[in-house]
């Protein structure tokens, strides 16, 4: 499949769920698309593209926090990146794409301790990386995130 | 039948990284593995927000000292996708030179203490001898043996002047013949066939679930490399293979690295030939808002830095990462259903770098009773061991060449 | 000099720890084991626990997971013992000094277990073989 003809076929698929479609350069395409919406992105893109998850960046932003699932689509040679913002910072939730993808399993972990999104459906919700005397409620990256005592 | 859990880890002595992984046994089987990290947990990615971004590529360096190079090449070329900027040409060739030689030593130093895991521990004295020549490059050309300092957004800090071009292609020369050699003994080698092979084997279907990378995807038969699939640096401009195999055990993830370190020094001939003269700097003043990605083959895998920009003089995110990250979790399909002897090994097949993601695994005993690393590694020795007597081997047949390599002093 | 000192002086054993390093570090101690620098010929030995060894060898900036299990270390180790902190992470906790999630540095940690220890400090990011090597060989000849 070329580049262009995978573009179309997730411009079809996904359709009225795109927000904003930006092809940054050849390499590098960003699509938008609303919370609710990214675990079928996340899916089409893994089961019938041939995306490799390559990881899941989150953001803490003024007016919410964005997560990007960053997919390697080898064959066309470019990174295509879902993005999408939860409009919220306080409790933020979104469906977790490991129930059919273990390649997310300890992304979304790590995202749930550094930033506090919760993944709706995870398996396994444990810490990842942060030490278990952690307190509840300190999310390190933050922007507001002020250190932690001792 | 009763369950007993073994802790493998922490701080022993020839895996350098704090790990604890947690295995689940049935008698002499391992039922389940479960991995607790969070060891070397630096808070890297915070730390690059209150940083200038040309200093942010001195701190990615140190997230791992074995691919040292590996996150700042990632790391600039994010930082140029923002900026809309490519490096130089001749840059480009250093990079991929830089690269490649620490390609290198990374297989050097992963196959020395794979040997050392089954008991051969001439194999570990000799790939780690013949890593010297490839650090003394390394000083000469960048000034130190690990953590570089050669890439900057825009370009490279330093060249490679012409009169250090004789000494890298003398080295690569006296080199090759050496792992030519090891990789026709290894192949053959009828012990390490009866002990490596159908070893933890990862599936092509699991290395695909996992968004495994590198040489743990490649042996399972995932053709994918960066540098062909995604071409930045030099790549694209010399001629080389990407090292696939279809048996995914531990077996094909050693002869893939091996074969790499080959396809590595074909890189470096060509480059250095057609180096073309010229500037290694676009000069990057500053960074515009926006953000962008950039990508490397590191020796584990694919590097990810994404990194996104408001204008001003730090990133406001940097998201990092390492190739481990995708291919520790990995475990959970190869150790499952293998015996004990062989969980040391399976764990180092995957060449964990910790530090670029730091795990670690604890393992509490159900009846009391615990194995320590020492005694994985004496249990995987002790298969080895059983495996020449059935073959009928006494004593391993490496006829290794005594080392006499000039130093530099 | 103390019989004990006395003692160490003839080989010494090394127990090698990391503490949240990037590994440089870990990978030139190793390295002294290998061929071109081969320290088992002047007796010095890497042994697999802290109740066996003379001095511990640390790397790392250390962060809050590891500093307990740093201190159980130093604690399980018989006196008199030598602390190397092998490199700038160890010495001063180099460039991870502002990480949300340091306990170091190293001599801050073991001297609040204990504040007699011995600690010698061999910076470099990482520090040559030669220098680790040229530290041991000095720490032993001021005991």
């Amino acid at each position: 499949m070329t580049r262009e003809e995978l573009l179309q076929k997730v411009k079809a698929q996904l359709n009225d769920k795109i927000l904003n479609f930006c092809e940054l350069s050849p390499k590098r395409v960003y699509i938008t698309v609303p919370p609710e919406d990214a675990f079928e992105a996340c899916r089409f893109l893994f089961e019938e593209c041939g995306g490799r998850l390559v990881t899941a960046s989150g953001v803490d932003t003024p007016d919410g926090i964005e997560i990007l699932y960053h997919f390697g689509m080898d064959g066309q040679g470019m990174v295509l990146t879902v993005k999408t913002k939860i409009p919220t910072r306080e409790d933020p939730k979104i469906r977790s794409i490991a129930t059919f993808l273990p390649g997310a399993l300890w992304i979304e972990r790590e995202i749930h301790e550094m930033l506090g999104v919760e993944f709706e459906g995870h398996p396994d919700p444990r810490r990842l990386l942060l030490p278990d005397d952690w307190p509840e409620g300190e999310y390190p990256l933050r922007r507001d995130f002020k250190g932690v005592e001792g | 039948m009763k369950r007993t859990m073994i802790p493998l880890g922490p701080y022993h002595p020839l895996l350098e990284e704090a790990e604890f992984f947690q295995l689940y046994v049935e008698g002499e089987t391992v039922v389940d593995m479960d991995l607790r990290i969070g060891y070397q947990h630096r808070a890297i990615e915070k730390l690059s927000e209150n940083l200038h971004f040309d200093q942010v590529t001195f701190l990615v360096e140190r997230i791992c000292g074995i691919c040292s190079t590996s996150h700042p090449i990632a790391y600039v070329q994010a930082v140029e996708d923002i900026v809309g900027v490519e490096p130089p040409e001749r840059a480009k060739y250093i990079r991929s030179i830089v690269g490649e030689l620490e390609r290198i030593h990374s297989h050097l130093l992963w196959f020395g203490l794979a040997g050392h895991f089954i008991g051969y521990n001439t194999v570990f004295m000799w790939a780690w001898k013949y890593r010297e020549p490839v650090l003394d490059i390394f000083e000469r050309v960048t000034g130190n043996r690990n953590h570089y300092a050669v890439m900057k957004p825009g370009g490279v800090r330093r060249d490679i002047p012409p009169e250090d071009v004789p000494d890298i292609l003398r080295m690569l020369e006296e080199l090759e013949p050496k792992i030519k050699m090891f990789v026709d003994v290894a192949m053959d080698d009828p012990v390490l066939h009866a002990r490596l092979k159908g070893v933890g084997v990862l599936t092509k279907e699991d290395a695909i679930k996992y968004c495994a990378v590198g040489p743990t995807a490649r042996p399972s038969g995932v053709a994918i490399d960066v540098r062909r699939d995604h071409p930045y640096a030099a790549y694209d401009k010399v001629d080389w293979d990407v090292v696939v195999m279809e048996d995914g055990d531990v077996f094909a993830k050693a002869a893939v690295r091996l074969l790499e370190i080959l396809e590595s020094i074909k890189i470096i001939r060509q480059c250095l030939e057609n180096m073309p003269e010229g500037p290694i700097d676009a000069g990057i003043e500053e960074v515009p808002p926006g953000e962008g990605i950039g990508q490397h083959e590191a020796p584990r895998g694919e590097v990810f830095h994404y990194v996104r920009s408001d204008g001003g003089n730090s990133p406001v995110r940097h998201k990092v990462r390492a190739p481990s990250y995708m291919n520790i979790p990995t475990f959970k399909a190869t150790c499952i259903g293998e015996s004990i002897a062989d969980a040391a090994l399976i764990t180092a097949s995957v060449d964990p770098c910790y530090c670029c993601t730091e795990r670690m695994v604890v393992a509490k005993d159900g009846k009391g009773r615990t194995m320590g690393w020492n005694e994985l590694l004496r249990l995987s020795r002790e298969k080895t061991e059983r495996i020449k007597k059935e073959i009928g081997v006494e004593e391993p047949k490496w006829d290794l060449p005594e080392v006499s390599f000039r130093s530099r002093r | 000099m103390s019989i004990f000192t006395k003692a160490l002086k003839k080989s010494i054993w090394v127990y090698h720890m990391a503490a949240s390093p990037c590994n440089n570090c870990d990978i030139e101690i190793l390295d002294l084991l290998t061929p071109r620098f081969d320290v088992e010929r002047f007796g010095i030995l890497l042994v697999g626990s802290p109740r066996h060894a003379d001095a511990l060898l640390i790397t790392g900036y250390i962060n809050r997971h590891v500093a307990p299990r740093v201190v159980e270390v130093y604690k399980q180790t018989p006196k008199p013992c030598v602390v190397f902190a092998v490199g700038t992470c160890a010495c001063s906790m180099g460039i991870f000094a502002k990480s949300y999630n340091a306990a170091g540095p190293l001599d801050k940690l073991i001297r609040s277990v204990d504040p007699d220890a011995l600690i010698v400090y061999v910076p470099g990011c990482p520090p040559k073989p030669e220098a680790i090597i040229s530290a041991v060989v000095k720490a032993i000849s001021a005991l």
